[in-house]
């Protein structure tokens, strides 16, 4: 039959010669092959104990960052739930009160603030459409196995960083 | 017999039957262990120590897995299979001498071997020959056509290459002209060129020794011959439908052959329990020519089961290197290849034994 | 101790044997074939013929009983066709007569027979060891030895003739 394409090649299947049909140069050959990686060092991870370096770009698992007084940096603006590809983020915002100064920096802030992290693809879109440096993708932190769908939602109790950490060293990172 | 030495050959018999069933249980960690290594991986290193527990976890999970029989299946036959297959694993090692003797005051000479008979060579060829029925008569009382398939394959490949492990045998017992193993593997205690305990039939018979090493290959089952249980084209081959112990059998028996194929190839062409330089040895360490005597036969053990677990390494080593033969291939170098070959190794072997009678080398 | 192991083995060469003619499954009478062989190798044993027994081993429990149940596992018989293979009566009759007549054959020489005196003084009990059945195969019996073995050579070529492949026929 005439080829379509023209490029078809007929694989010439040659007798095998004297040495091939021995089998035991090719076996030889084949068990110096394997003998070499035996002794090769194994780049396997072994796992609960060791742990994989994490890279300084590595996009894990949100925060929500407070300012250099402990105050929630977000406004709710829903500029990440409107960048997120994987329609993953919801909030609700709300009013602050007289006397909750302290507690946010804006006369607006996130009454409830949920990330589907099932949903979640972990792009940083979010980090990059906040107009307040409120939402972070942490390099040092992924989201852990569970067993239920629902514990996957993170609400603002798991997402908003304690107030302890605010100020620490390591979060200077995170203010350029 | 009297009863003292009737309970030592007991316990001997007894010490050989559990060393071997050990060492096929840590076969199987070895197996994977090294099938790691080969490929870049550690291989199964959690369950204690390098993963030494491993193979007790295993037999756990086996023991504890449903008994399961197919409802079509020939039930006596199912269960009848993989007991074949352990028992006719586990009988060739009875007449493999493991050791020379141990002198001793009270029971003179104690052998180290399950029974001493004179055509050791005859019992553990007849044994072999008998491993397929576990094979054929499990494939076929599981009514599946894969198995079935698989049982068939097993028995043509066991057949053919018997006859080459056979002639490439006749080879070795034309030079030693004895068939009880314990004899030929004293007559390699002869010295070479100087060096005592090195008179091994791998120097005569070489090719014999791969002759012989490929057919151990066909008679285990083993890569690059595991046509029987292929699991590209045959799901499992014989054991598709065992589950839980009866399979953890038949992967037993299959450990258990390799290694008394090991330990026949070890007496056959490497000496035996015979290791260089051993009477320079044994005269060293004592002058008693008693006590020298023992300490060689239990230095001879050790050497012996090295030499063993050298060619179980071995046959590790192979299973994950070469890739598995076509059938037609298979059965073109058994009978086209190594049947020839075998038969060009009895007359260069005949031919040699009369020129050096005749001319006196 | 040897007398009472040669009737357990004797009880058990018959059971196996009458097995095999009587089981309707044709794998369980090749079952019962490499039973009877291995009973028998036994006997040979008992008779101080190591070579014998092992070489009945090897060839018919070890080849041959595995190339026939290599064959039956291929044909697939079982109970089901054995059962309902008609029979028709003029086989029947055939049957009876013929097996009535091997009967009668069998009398007649039996009843004729003697055994032969064992001469208690002069036999050789090493006789079936491989050293001595070697020398007499060798020596005494050379010629039909060698006849015999050009005997299966022909039925080998024969064999080869009969499975080569023929120039225009097509194997698939």
């Amino acid at each position: 039959m005439e080829s379509l394409s023209n490029r078809k090649k007929v694989l010439e299947q040659k007798p095998m010669t004297v040495t091939e049909k021995m089998y035991l140069p090719a076996i030889f050959n084949g068990l110096s092959i394997t003998m070499r990686h035996f002794f090769k060092k194994k780049p396997t991870i072994l796992y609960p104990e060791q742990k994989r370096e994490f890279g300084r770009e590595f996009r894990g698992l949100h925060v929500l960052r407070r300012d250099e007084q402990g105050r929630e940096r977000c406004t709710a603006c829903g500029l990440c739930a409107v960048a997120c590809p994987a329609e993953a983020i919801t909030m609700v915002a709300g009013e602050r009160k007289k006397g909750e100064e302290h507690l946010y920096r804006e006369e607006k802030y996130a009454v409830t603030y949920e990330i589907n992290m099932l949903r979640c693809i972990f792009c940083g879109l979010c980090e990059e459409a906040c107009p307040k440096e409120a939402v972070f993708l942490q390099n040092d932190k992924t989201a852990p196995p569970r067993f239920e769908r629902d514990e996957f939602i993170y609400g603002k109790d798991r997402l908003v960083e304690p107030l302890e950490r605010a100020d620490s060293k390591e979060n200077i990172k995170y203010r350029y | 017999m009297e009863i003292p030495a009737l309970a030592i050959q007991a316990l001997i018999i007894l010490a050989i039957f559990g060393i071997t069933l050990l060492i096929a249980t840590y076969c199987t960690w070895a197996e994977r262990r090294i099938a790691g290594f080969l490929q870049d991986r550690p291989g199964p290193n959690r369950v204690g120590p390098w993963g030494l527990g491993q193979p007790l976890a295993d037999a756990v999970k086996l023991f504890f897995k449903e008994e399961f029989i197919p409802a079509t299946a020939n039930k006596w036959l199912f269960i009848a299979g993989p007991s074949l297959a352990m028992l006719t694993a586990l009988m060739s090692s009875a007449v493999v001498p493991f050791g020379n003797t141990i002198l001793s005051d009270e029971f003179g000479a104690i052998r180290i071997q399950g029974i001493e008979v004179n055509i050791g060579m005859l019992y553990i060829f007849g044994v072999v020959s008998l491993g397929v029925y576990g094979i054929m008569i499990g494939g076929w009382a599981s009514n599946n056509k894969f198995s079935l398939l698989g049982a068939i394959r097993a028995a043509s490949q066991n057949i053919s290459y018997e006859i080459a492990l056979g002639l490439s045998l006749i080879a070795v017992l034309m030079m030693t002209g004895t068939l009880s193993l314990r004899e030929i593997a004293l007559q390699q205690a002869e010295p070479l060129f100087g060096i005592s305990g090195m008179n091994w039939n791998i120097f005569y018979q070489p090719l014999g020794f791969i002759i012989f090493l490929t057919c151990a290959f066909a008679e285990t089952n083993r890569t690059p011959f595991d046509l029987p249980e292929s699991e590209a084209e045959l799901v499992g081959g014989y054991h598709t439908e065992y589950g839980s112990m009866k399979l953890g059998l038949y992967l037993f028996a299959e450990y258990v052959n390799i290694i008394v194929v090991s330990a026949v190839m070890s007496t056959l062409y490497f000496g035996g329990f015979n290791f260089p330089f051993q009477n320079e040895i044994g005269a060293l360490l004592s002058s008693d020519p008693k006590v020298a005597h023992n300490i060689i036969t239990v230095m001879g053990i050790g050497v012996f089961f090295l030499k063993i677990f050298a060619f179980i390494f071995f046959f590790m080593w192979v299973r994950w290197t070469l890739p598995r033969f076509r059938y037609d291939q298979l059965l073109n170098l058994g009978w086209k290849g190594l049947i020839p070959l075998s038969i060009i190794n009895i007359i260069l072997t005949g031919t040699a034994i009369l020129l050096s009678e005749h001319f006196g080398w | 101790m040897t007398g009472n192991l040669f009737y357990f083995l004797t009880f058990l060469t018959l059971f196996a044997a009458l097995g095999v003619v009587f089981s309707k499954n044709p794998v369980y009478s090749v079952l019962c074939l490499i039973l009877t062989f291995f009973t028998l190798s036994g006997h040979y044993i008992l008779l101080n013929a190591q070579f014998v027994a092992a070489v009945n081993i090897i060839v018919y429990a070890g080849a041959i009983m595995v190339l026939f149940l290599f064959v039956i596992m291929f044909l697939n018989l079982n109970q089901e066709t054995e059962e309902t293979q008609h029979k028709s009566t003029l086989m029947k009759v055939a049957g009876v007569i013929s097996g009535g007549l091997l009967l009668v054959i069998m009398i007649a020489v039996l009843k004729d027979a003697e055994l032969g005196a064992v001469d208690t003084a002069n036999f050789n009990s090493q006789i079936g060891l491989v050293e001595n059945l070697g020398q007499l195969l060798f020596t005494k019996y050379l010629l039909p030895f060698e006849l015999v073995s050009v005997l299966f050579l022909s039925a080998m070529v024969g064999a080869v003739m009969l499975g080569k492949k023929e120039t225009q026929q097509r194997h698939f």
